[in-house]
């Protein structure tokens, strides 16, 4: 018998807490695929955020430490300045990286610490019942913009990806999204390279994954997918926003 | 012996290395020290002081609020703390820049032109403090000469160590002005 | 051995390396930027890291993570940082996450002043942060004893698997005294963390955690956690001056207490017997050793840069047996022997004193 699909070693065999039809899995196996495939799961420290991505210690079969909401950042400086020569990893989504934790990971990025950021964006709280996000789209509805944001009191999405670029400090940026299998496949190559330049000492490394929320957008999975290549995406160009391809050597 | 004194001046006439070097001074004899500074904005140019108890006891309270002896290098200094000095306690004054008399008729006073005598004898306004601290320690004994000139290397930074030779003239000549007053001679 | 004359920020700075802490994380503050400023020179030539955070709650987390992954860590700050720090502090209680925190306090509330005060031991001693815990606080009163509680600061944070503060004041920083520095510890010989996140080679990974969404699950934890705090009682340290026999027994903690020590010897001096009880260790708080001091007083009074915090402890654990009295200054301004005198004197002819100023 040959085996063309197993769990990653790096996962764990918990059930997941996730809604049906939301990416959090998907984007879950892909950095526990790259663990595994780097032969680093037992090198890897990871750390868990608060939002719906909380557990996620129970689903990576690594260690692990849970931050406080915002910090995951400051914890994994903390690792990575005790353990340089080990993979740090933080995984957050954007109530918590955007908004609380902005202050954290800019100047993470800025230090240039070595460890590698997956940011997971679904424009909207999802653990605390969807309410409005910084990631939150332009007429977006959610439990406190019930008419959709308005930027004349809601103020603007922020664009992570193409700010952390800015910063010296950061080596490798890139936006992906997992809403279709070929966009799987290039999220997969991009968190893949965030390790790797990692592992090579190089800086700090984020993927800005664009993930879906069915329950509190109120679309089924399959719409959902729809509205991020249909809403989010022009919002939130895909690509490597650093090194530019002009800017590689 | 206890000796409680209260060192006070404008920031940057050597105030503070002057009150560590009576307490590196006085560890170096096994006395028990202490020295506390008054820090804040003040330190930026405005007044500074600092309190140094010497002791041949643990030192209960660093604390000084009736000091044994005083040491003002410009006027605030004098009006701030002269109402504090205990009785019949001693007051060395700088008359180089504080032109009033203290208000007290029951301290043993002492004034000396440091800062003038600095700049006459020894070329450098900035030992001013050292003048008046040779005249200290040769008053009340607190510590020995020695001990002070060997505590010079550890109190001021290695880029400072060039002025330890006259740093150790001023101490001498404020000893020797001390002397000269016990003896009944005038400056 | 050799004496050296130190700040006490820097006998801090010094102890923290000799106890075997190489990682610090901070953001300054007056009045405790000595340490940060020494640790960035000697951290570095020792092997150890130093970063300056974006933020106190930056530098807390900094602090989770590295004494997460088992190393010895410290953070410094004043009192408004570590209000901001409060927030890791809970999460690291919670977690079990060994570290030493020193407050060099000053005056509140608010921005309040960068002068010394005390007003930070309701903080300190009760929790500071959300939820049931403790930290083990130490209150030190001289710089011989800050440097020699750094190094127990960092065993106990160890073996209890719980933050340590040091809990000092504007003048114990600021202060120079001659101090005696303890030998380098043997890093090789610190003790083992299996529970670290080291990366999980050849076990089932390790996790750092506060959370227990099973509210069961979750009282447990806070059970445990009170036991942990109980077995603390061991721990408790203080030092008692003349109080055989004392009529008026004086209670102060940190740079107070070394003003209450000078009163005493004024009041025995003016044939009143007094003495001096000085908690060192805040929590666990002294309540035996206390009450035993107190047993024949007729009075008690307590001594504090604060508005009566330490009071209330002092009553409490006297079990308002005696008439426990309060003398404060606040907002930086320290009390002088000569008006803790007069206090004295005033509580002694008529079993009253003034209270605050």
């Amino acid at each position: 018998m040959i085996t063309v699909f197993e769990r990653p070693a790096a996962l764990t065999s918990a059930k997941t807490h996730y809604c049906p039809g939301c990416t959090h899995g998907i984007i879950h196996r892909l950095v526990a695929e790259v663990i595994d495939e780097l032969g680093i799961r037992e090198e890897t420290i990871g750390v868990s955020p608060v939002g719906c991505s909380v557990l996620a210690y129970n689903y990576f079969n690594i260690d692990m430490q849970e931050a406080a909401h915002g910090r995951a950042p400051a914890v994994a400086t903390g690792i990575k300045r005790v353990f340089p020569r080990k993979v740090v990893f933080t995984y957050q989504g954007d109530g918590d990286l955007a908004s609380i934790g902005i202050g954290e990971i800019v100047h993470a990025a800025a230090r240039g610490e070595k460890f590698t950021t997956i940011f997971v964006n679904n424009a909207i709280y999802g653990m605390t019942g969807g309410q409005m996000a910084p990631t939150t789209i332009l007429g977006q509805e959610s439990m406190t913009s019930p008419d959709g944001r308005n930027p004349a009191t809601q103020g603007y999405p922020i664009r992570v990806a193409e700010m952390l670029a800015t910063l010296e400090g950061a080596v490798y940026i890139a936006r992906v999204s997992v809403h279709n299998p070929q966009e799987v496949a290039r999220a997969k190559k991009a968190i893949k390279t965030a390790f790797e330049l990692q592992i090579a000492g190089k800086g700090f490394s984020l993927v800005e994954v664009l993930s879906s929320c069915p329950t509190n957008w109120g679309y089924t999975p399959t719409e959902s997918l729809k509205w991020i290549a249909d809403k989010m995406i022009p919002v939130y160009p895909l690509g490597v926003k650093k090194p530019l391809e002009e800017e590689k050597s | 012996m206890l000796q409680e004194i209260i060192l006070a001046g404008f920031g940057g006439q050597g105030v503070m290395s002057m009150g560590q070097l009576l307490a590196y001074a006085g560890m170096v004899e096994d006395k028990h020290v202490s020295w506390i500074p008054s820090y804040g904005p003040e330190m930026r140019g405005g007044t500074a002081n600092c309190s140094v108890t010497i002791s041949d006891e643990e030192v209960s309270s660093p604390i000084i609020s009736e000091p044994d002896t005083l040491i003002v290098l410009n006027r605030p200094s004098l009006e701030k703390f002269e109402k504090d000095v205990k009785q019949g306690g001693l007051l060395l004054i700088n008359s180089s820049l504080i032109d009033i008399e203290p208000q007290r008729q029951d301290l043993n006073v002492l004034k000396i032109p440091s800062s003038d005598l600095a700049n006459e004898k020894l070329g450098n306004s900035q030992v001013a403090n050292m003048i008046i601290l040779g005249a200290f320690i040769e008053l009340t004994n607190a510590v020995s000469p020695e001990s002070v000139i060997g505590a010079l290397k550890n109190v001021l930074p290695d880029y400072r160590h060039n002025l330890i030779p006259l740093n150790q003239q001023a101490l001498e000549q404020g000893i020797e002005l001390a002397r000269r007053i016990k003896l009944g001679k005038t400056a | 051995m050799v004496k050296v004359l130190m700040k006490g920020n820097e006998a801090l700075a010094e102890a923290a390396i000799r106890a075997g802490c190489r990682y610090f994380f901070g953001y300054p503050i007056t009045p405790q930027n000595e340490i940060p400023h020494y640790l960035s020179k000697r951290l570095p030539e020792v092997g150890g890291v130093f970063v300056q955070a974006e933020s106190e709650i930056a530098a807390i987390n900094m602090v989770y993570g590295a004494a997460g992954c088992g190393a010895r860590v410290m953070t410094s700050s004043s009192s408004p940082g570590i209000s901001l720090k409060m927030e890791g502090i809970t999460y690291m209680a919670g977690a079990e996450l060994p570290c030493v925190i020193v407050n060099i306090q000053r005056g509140g509330p608010g921005l309040g002043s960068i002068q010394p005060a005390q007003s930070d031991y309701f903080q300190a001693v009760k929790g500071g942060g959300h939820g049931d815990y403790k930290l083990l606080v130490l209150a030190p009163a001289t710089i011989q004893e800050m440097v020699n509680l750094m190094g127990k600061a960092f065993d106990l944070a160890d073996e209890y698997r719980n933050p340590v503060m040091i809990l000092g004041d504007g003048i114990l920083g600021q202060m120079m005294e001659a101090v005696e520095l303890p030998e380098q510890k043997d890093l090789g010989k610190l003790p083992d963390k299996p529970w670290a996140t080291t990366g999980a080679k050849g076990r089932a990974p390790n996790l750092i955690n506060s959370l227990y969404l099973d509210a069961s699950e979750l009282e447990k934890h806070n059970h445990h956690l009170q036991r942990k705090y109980e077995r603390m009682a061991k721990e408790m340290l203080w030092e008692e001056y003349k109080t055989d026999g004392a009529d008026i027994v004086l209670v102060g903690y940190g740079s107070s207490a070394r003003i209450a020590r000078a009163v005493v010897d004024k009041a025995r001096a003016e044939g009143i017997k007094a003495g001096l009880f000085r908690p060192i260790s805040l929590f666990p708080f002294p309540k035996p050793a206390l009450q035993a001091a107190c047993a024949q007083a007729k009075n008690v009074l307590t001594v504090e840069m604060s508005m009566g915090q330490l009071v209330e402890d002092v009553r409490y654990n006297l079990e308002f047996k005696v008439p426990v009295h309060f003398y404060g200054r606040a907002g930086g301004m320290v009390p002088t022997t000569r008006d803790v005198m007069e206090e004295v004197k005033r509580i002694v002819s008529n079993g009253e004193g003034g209270g605050t100023v």
